[in-house]
């Protein structure tokens, strides 16, 4: 009985994805194709996957491919994947060409009020996880991807990286923990990540080990952009940790918290109210503050109740923090209008801009509003509420003009 | 074979019949007198009203049922029917040959119509050809050519005599045995039961089919008694709960979601939404979110609209109970709220294609109507779209009245803008069913494109913030995505059904797939 390697959805009718079944032989290549676009794209397919094996060195043995209308990008990602679980030494890649926008930068404090997670053995929600306008998309290689998929999800994740179209969201990935997040970085970095998710940290050294390989990875490509790190903290150790943590790499841009995770850790059950994280989530505020870093609040995992939801967002902006996870792209738009300053803050914040202009025109280094003297941070924190009103469509951009 | 005024090859004789190719909207004006129905003697009938036959078996008898007759129905059960399958096992039975079935609409439970073909009692279906029989005729399974009309164009061909039906079958929830009918009330209630009036009015004999006898008079009659010949009494017509097909139900995907949303802020940009106002937005799950994103505009902005066009879900009934329109004209009902409502509202109207969608009518509700909303399974870049193929030229459903509503003061095709690998924008659509000229706006996930025709859409939504793009400019986008535009489909040159055009001229021909 000869060996068979199979990839790709198990489901009876997956939607935009292949399956692929390889059986290395001794004999001339062969390609079995079943899809259902095989009218309009048959022979497009079987050219994409005699590419991929000519890419990788492979001259012989048996496909079965089963199309249920994937991308190109998805096809090539599979193939390889298949290939080289059956051959793990072959260090050649297939990659699909890098996509003029998906060379687009991102910055160390850009808006991170949203972050969507999808799974990243999981194309077909990929493809338009852009248009709903999350700040930033985590193609999510850990507790999404179950550990049989996981070496196919990274060829997805990379091929991903290097083809879609994410619009203005920040890209992100969420790697593994320990060793296997680590090889998960070489699969990513090469291809314009912006910020990788770290999971279950709790001590400085994890982040180290991460960074150390970043840097590595790096110089092999030649990547000059840099990698920004979102470590996830999810346990008790972690949060009397956090300040170290949020101290421990330069590339650190915020700091998070993962709730389910941390109340089984502190062995209670998570709640609506969240009385039982309370302390968690001040300390990480307090610890990402402290460390110049953005916070981010946990997931909403209820996704059918939204009043839930936009309450929750209404607790975490109330507490300190930034932003909030999401893993639907419905919940994007509660969580942008909850992030939103109120008119109150605009108002305000527009105030002390102002004051801050006139101080500067006037050549004065102290900026006051009446008979208040405003300190810097406080300027600082009025800019970014501007900014996020702009942002949230609360404020016209020439907004100077009209006052 | 002969070129039509869009370029499209039609032929010049169907099924024996000579054809007009498609010359342009509203370019076609038949002149003369229109098909009549056989004269009625009432002394023919019992006096005392009693038109009751034994079985179905006894009335297709009695009506007269031979080779090559037209057969008839209405599809208010949509998948739900339970009367054809059985009148064609008995002309099965009879030995009966050569029928043609001409029903407004067929679904994937009349699957076993395929072996009534094969076994050479039907020769070829007039109407909706999807699922199943779609397959089956796309291989060139039918003796006879497919004619795929609109809800409009179906009454217009009976009344041009370009049909002649000799049996009707009119299943109905309730009825009484003079063959008054409705369709509101019943164990088996559909609604209303519009699309099988034509019927009653020009087929030499009409058979009401019931499972809820009631005594003289049946009230409302929505099919008159003065049309029906004998009236048969059954365990079950119909199967109401599969009314509800998968086309009635709320989309749970985020990208119809967000285009259906996109979709209402254009009409709300667009200046649509004032007092008194009217939309239809038929079924699907995109059109049934617009609808919901629309109502909340109204609640919020404080307005009504004068009325909706059905088919009605209990989506639409909603906002008629809550006063945000004062009418439901409805077509056709798509869920049991719809039935319920239209028995009980007095805002709740059943039409039928008649007031709605006719050629021949003079003028029609849907022209009326201030924004539509429609699918479609490709469009060009010039906005003709098709709704009956898919773009492997297998064929996927009929045209309902979508050919009809295209004729709305503003026609919207919220789409997403790939299924799967496919693009929905084409370089040239498979198969031809809606002019450009008239289809104003695609909604896609991807962007909004506004047909360049309607100048006035393009002005009044310019500074609207919303992500309006240029057609082609999404095309290429998608394109990318997808590796390239798609293979053409080969096909034989064997036409196996020919697409009407609303006022009876063939706008295009649906050719036998290539194995």
């Amino acid at each position: 009985m000869q060996k068979k390697y199979i990839v790709g959805p198990k489901e009876n009718k997956p939607r935009s994805d292949i399956r692929i079944t390889y059986t290395p032989t001794k004999k001339s290549l062969v390609f079995e194709l079943s899809s259902k676009v095989d009218v309009l794209f048959g022979k497009s397919i079987l050219s994409q996957a005699e590419a991929v094996c000519r890419d990788l060195g492979i001259t012989s043995g048996k496909f079965l491919l089963e199309d249920f209308g994937a991308l190109p990008f998805v096809i090539s990602a599979r193939m390889e994947a298949v290939i080289k679980s059956a051959h793990p030494d072959i260090t050649a890649e297939s990659l699909p060409p890098m996509q003029p926008h998906c060379k687009v930068k991102s910055t160390r404090d850009r808006f991170r009020r949203s972050r969507l997670y999808i799974p990243g053995n999981q194309p077909k929600l990929m493809l338009n996880a852009g248009i709903h306008k999350p700040d930033g998309i985590i193609l999510d290689l850990e507790d999404a991807v179950a550990p049989p998929e996981k070496e196919s999800a990274r060829f997805i994740v990379r091929n991903a990286l290097r083809t879609l179209d994410f619009f203005a969201a920040e890209r992100m990935v969420r790697i593994n923990q320990g060793e296997m997040g680590i090889t998960d970085l070489e699969y990513i970095i090469p291809h314009n990540v912006h910020l990788i998710l770290v999971p279950k940290v709790e001590c400085s050294e994890q982040l180290k080990a991460v960074d150390e390989k970043i840097n590595r990875v790096m110089k092999a490509c030649g990547r000059k952009e840099p990698v920004f790190i979102m470590p996830i903290i999810e346990s008790a150790k972690g949060v009397m940790h956090a300040l170290e943590i949020a101290e421990a790499s330069p590339n650190n841009v915020a700091l998070t918290i993962g709730l389910e995770d941390y109340t089984a850790d502190i062995g209670t059950i998570r709640t609506d109210e969240g009385r039982e994280s309370f302390f968690a989530r001040n300390t990480i505020i307090n610890a990402a503050r402290a460390a110049g870093l953005q916070a981010i609040d946990t997931v909403s995992v209820d996704i059918s109740d939204e009043e839930a939801l936009r309450s929750s967002a209404r607790e975490a902006k109330a507490l300190g923090f930034d932003g909030k996870g999401c893993i639907h792209p419905r919940q994007i738009q509660s969580i942008h209008e909850e992030f939103a300053p109120t008119v109150d803050e605009i108002e305000k914040a527009k105030k002390i801009v102002l004051a801050f202009d006139d101080a500067r025109k006037q050549g004065l280094g102290v900026v006051s509003l009446g008979s208040k003297m405003i300190d810097a941070p406080v300027v600082q924190k009025a800019g970014q509420t501007i900014e996020l009103a702009i942002a949230s469509g609360l404020v016209s951009k020439k907004w100077k003009e009209d006052e | 074979m002969i070129q039509n005024s869009v370029g499209r090859m039609v032929p010049n004789i169907v099924n024996g019949i000579p054809q007009v190719p498609f010359k342009g909207v509203g370019k076609f004006s038949p002149e003369g007198n229109q098909a009549g129905p056989l004269i009625r003697n009432c002394a023919e009938f019992p006096m005392d009203g009693n038109k009751i036959v034994g079985s179905l078996k006894e009335a297709l008898k009695k009506a007269g049922l031979k080779d090559g007759m037209t057969i008839s129905n209405h599809h208010h059960f949509r998948n739900g029917d339970l009367v054809m399958n059985q009148v064609f096992d008995i002309a099965a039975d009879m030995g009966v040959k050569r029928l043609r079935w001409f029903p407004s609409a067929a679904f994937p439970c009349h699957k076993p119509v395929i072996d009534h073909i094969k076994n050479g009692t039907i020769d070829w279906i007039e109407g909706s050809l999807n699922g199943p029989l779609g397959d089956f005729a796309s291989r060139g399974g039918m003796r006879g050519t497919g004619v795929l009309r609109s809800h409009g164009g179906r009454w217009q061909a009976v009344q041009d005599g370009e049909v002649h039906i000799d049996i009707a079958i009119i299943a109905a929830p309730t009825a009484d045995e003079f063959g008054n009918a409705t369709g509101d009330r019943g164990p088996s209630a559909c609604g209303l039961l519009g699309f099988g009036l034509v019927d009653t009015l020009y087929a030499d004999k009409v058979i009401v089919v019931t499972d809820n006898l009631v005594p003289f008079p049946c009230v409302p009659w929505q099919i008159q008694g003065q049309n029906v010949d004998f009236v048969v009494v059954m365990d079950k017509v119909g199967e109401p709960e599969k009314i509800v097909s998968g086309t009635t139900k709320l989309t749970r995907s985020p990208d119809r979601l967000y285009i259906a949303e996109m979709t209402a802020k254009f009409v709300q940009a667009a200046g649509i939404i004032k007092e008194g106002f009217s939309f239809q937005a038929g079924a699907g799950g995109t059109a049934l979110a617009f609808a919901i994103y629309l109502k909340e505009m109204m609640i919020d902005a404080g307005i009504k609209a004068r009325f909706i066009r059905g088919g009605s879900t209990k989506y639409l009934v909603e906002m008629l109970e809550a006063g945000l329109t004062d009418f439901i004209l409805d077509g056709q009902t798509f869920d049991l709220e719809g039935i319920r409502s239209m028995r009980e509202n007095y805002g709740h109207v059943n039409t039928s294609p008649f007031t709605s969608y006719n050629w021949h009518g003079k003028g029609n509700f849907a022209s009326m109507v201030d924004v539509v909303v429609l699918g479609a399974t490709e469009v060009d870049v010039n906005y003709n779209a098709n709704v009956v193929t898919h773009s492997d030229g297998r064929m996927l459903h009929g045209i309902g009245g979508w050919q009809n509503c295209l004729f709305s003061k503003c026609t919207i095709l919220p789409i997403p803008a790939f299924r799967d690998r496919i693009p929905i924008i084409v370089d040239n659509v498979t198969t031809l069913v809606g002019l450009g000229e008239l289809i104003d706006v695609i909604v896609t996930e991807r962007g909004i494109a506004i047909n360049p025709l309607r100048k006035d859409l393009i002005k009044a939504t310019k500074n609207s913030g919303l992500p309006i793009r240029k057609i082609e400019d999404i095309k290429a986008e998608v394109d990318d995505l997808i590796g390239g535009p798609p293979a053409k489909p080969e096909s034989t040159d064997e036409v196996i059904s020919i697409v009407k055009w609303v006022d009876g001229t063939v706008i295009d021909s649906i050719y036998k797939i290539k194995e």
